[in-house]
Order: C-alpha cells, then structure tokens, then sequence
C-alpha cells in the first residue's frame, strides 16, 4: 500500500506559504487596473482557480488512461480524486467569476458569453461523475466505466477551450495569449505567484484526500483480518472506488 | 507593520464587497473541505479505538489469565461494526 501522506506536512507549509504571500502581492503590490480598478483583485483568484480545476479535469483523465492501461484499481482511485478536487476548485472559479461579472458586467451571468457557458457546460457534465460511478452497483465495472468516462471527458476539456478561443464573439477578456500574454510586470508575477498557490492547494487537498482514504481501506483491511469476513458488513453502495 | 503603513490604502468602498465576497468564497471553500475531513477523522478516530478494543479483547480471549477461582468467562468480541469503513 502506497503511503500518500509522505511529506505532507511540508507541502503544506509551502502551499500556505505561497498563498499569503500571493494575497499580499494581490493586495499591496499589484497596480490597479486602469479600466477596472479594485474589481480587478478578483481576476488573482478566479482565474487561477479556474485553470487548476481545468487541469485536475485533465489530470483525472491521464490517471484513468493509466488505471484502463494496467487495471491498477489504485489509479481509479487517484482519478475519482483528482475529478472530486477540481470540481470543488471549479465551483470555486465559477462563483468568483459570477461575482466579477456582477461587479463588472453588471450581471451574475451572461448566457450569450461563451467562455462563462462552455465553463458551465464542462462543470455540469463532471457534475454527473459521482452519480454515474453510484448508479453501477459492481466495483469493478464501477471502475471501468468510470475511467472511460474521465478520459472522454478529459479529451473534451481542451477541445472545448480551444472551441471557445476560436469563437469570435466574446466580451470576456483574454489575459494570456501565444503572444506572450498581455499583463505588465508586477500583474503577472502576482498572477503567476497566484497561479502556483492555487495549483500546491490542489496537490496538497489531492494528497490529503487520498491519505484519508488510503487509511479508511487500509483500516478497513486490518479489521476485516481481525474479526474475519462475516463480522464485518459490507460495504454500503458508494461512488468511491473500493480496492 | 512597517509594510503595511506605507502601504496605499486600499479602496474599499465601491468595488470592495465584491472583491471580498470572492476572497471569501475561496476561503469558505477550503474551510468546508477541512470541516468535512475533520469529521472523517474522527469518524476514523473512533472506529481506531474501536479496534484497538476489539484487539484487546481478542488477546483476552487467547490468552486468558487464571483467577482467583481459577479461570474466568471469556470475553466477548465487540460485535459492534463500522459500515463507514
């Protein structure tokens, strides 16, 4: 059994670290934004955590290549994690976003922006991940089908951005682009600085998720090796993989 | 301190509940994710304890140690069972 909570106590460090600092530089370092001013604070936190959700979709998605590739239940396990995670940080990054969009647009939300909707649209239909996984009642089909819908779904997150980056109306702004991204200096740093405290959260929550329940299996084993199969109850129908 | 009182004052007053209803939202996001995992850790603390009594007993039971009147009932396994597990 893999140990997940193997220098976890000084990720955590560093992710703490890393956050106060970037809200510092958000806060008393970053310049104002001309058009928009203080509103603008909001684009530290709701972009990073939108990226980092995107990225966890993908990242589920690799791990359930890997799990269909060598039938490790383990690497089940990590995916249903990482897609648990980033759907957590994408509802984060969907209410920072609508309440930018108040303050900016004047609107919670605005149907006819395709960015806000396509987010939505790959929010919604991770949303059904859990539901999907607890509808099929056989662990290991559980998995199976699982691991196929993760890489489907992971294959359809950079689609749909690249979609969207094509689409030629739009009101929300593009902040990086191949051309080498359009924020001044002390933006970006407090923007990538940002970026990288989100993304440690990520990994950090990851591994403290799957610590948690690398020791519920592991417990459930040794009590399963104490009192013998009979006396322990199987376990309810869930949308967590089972090893 | 020093920092912070040369700092520019940050202007709060139009856009700041804005801005601070989405520094919020990420900080309750992540207080609701430790929230949650500190009851599996004590759900899991519990069931441990659990354990470690049922572990006692079965030694008890094993090895039983003869008493004034030379012997004792045995003990009993718990039969309480944790399906959080």
């Amino acid at each position: 059994m893999p140990t997940y909570g193997k220098r976890l106590r000084g990720l955590s460090i560093i992710t703490l670290t890393t956050l106060v600092a970037a809200l510092a530089l958000v806060f008393f370092y970053a310049p104002l934004d001309a058009n928009q001013g203080f509103i603008q604070k909001i684009f530290y936190i709701h972009v990073p955590l939108a990226i980092v959700s995107l990225c966890g979709f993908v990242f589920g998605g690799i791990l359930a290549v890997m799990h269909l590739r060598t039938g490790d239940r383990r690497y089940d396990m990590r995916a249903y994690v990482a897609i648990h995670m980033a759907l957590i940080f994408g509802v984060g990054g969907l209410i920072t976003g609508s309440i930018w969009a108040k303050a900016s647009w004047g609107h919670w939300w605005v149907w006819n922006e395709p960015t806000l909707v396509s987010y939505l649209i790959v929010l919604l239909m991770y949303a059904t991940y859990m539901p999907f996984r607890f509808s099929i009642e056989d662990p290991e089909r559980q998995s199976r089908y699982a691991s196929v819908f993760a890489i489907v779904a992971g294959a359809f997150v950079p689609l749909n951005f690249l979609a969207v980056r094509l689409a030629q109306q739009y009101v929300h702004p593009r902040v990086l682009t191949l051309a080498g991204g359009n924020l001044p200096g002390p933006m970006a740093l407090t923007f990538y600085l940002s970026l990288l405290g989100v993304a440690l959260l990520y990994v950090t929550l990851w591994k403290y998720e799957m610590a948690a329940k690398n020791a519920r299996i592991q417990m459930r084993a040794l009590r399963r090796r104490l009192l013998g199969d009979d006396d322990i109850r199987p376990p309810q129908r869930t949308a967590a993989p089972s090893l | 301190m020093t920092v912070l009182g040369v700092a520019p004052a940050l202007p709060l007053h139009a856009a700041g509940k804005y801005v601070a209803g989405a520094y919020v939202v990420f900080v309750l996001v992540i207080l609701i994710y430790v929230a949650i995992m500190a009851i599996r850790l004590g759900r899991m603390e519990r069931a441990l304890v659990e354990l470690n009594r049922d572990l006692a007993q079965r030694d008890a039971v094993a090895d039983p140690e003869p008493g004034p009147d030379g012997g004792r009932e045995p003990a009993q396994l718990s039969t309480a069972r944790d399906s959080s597990l």
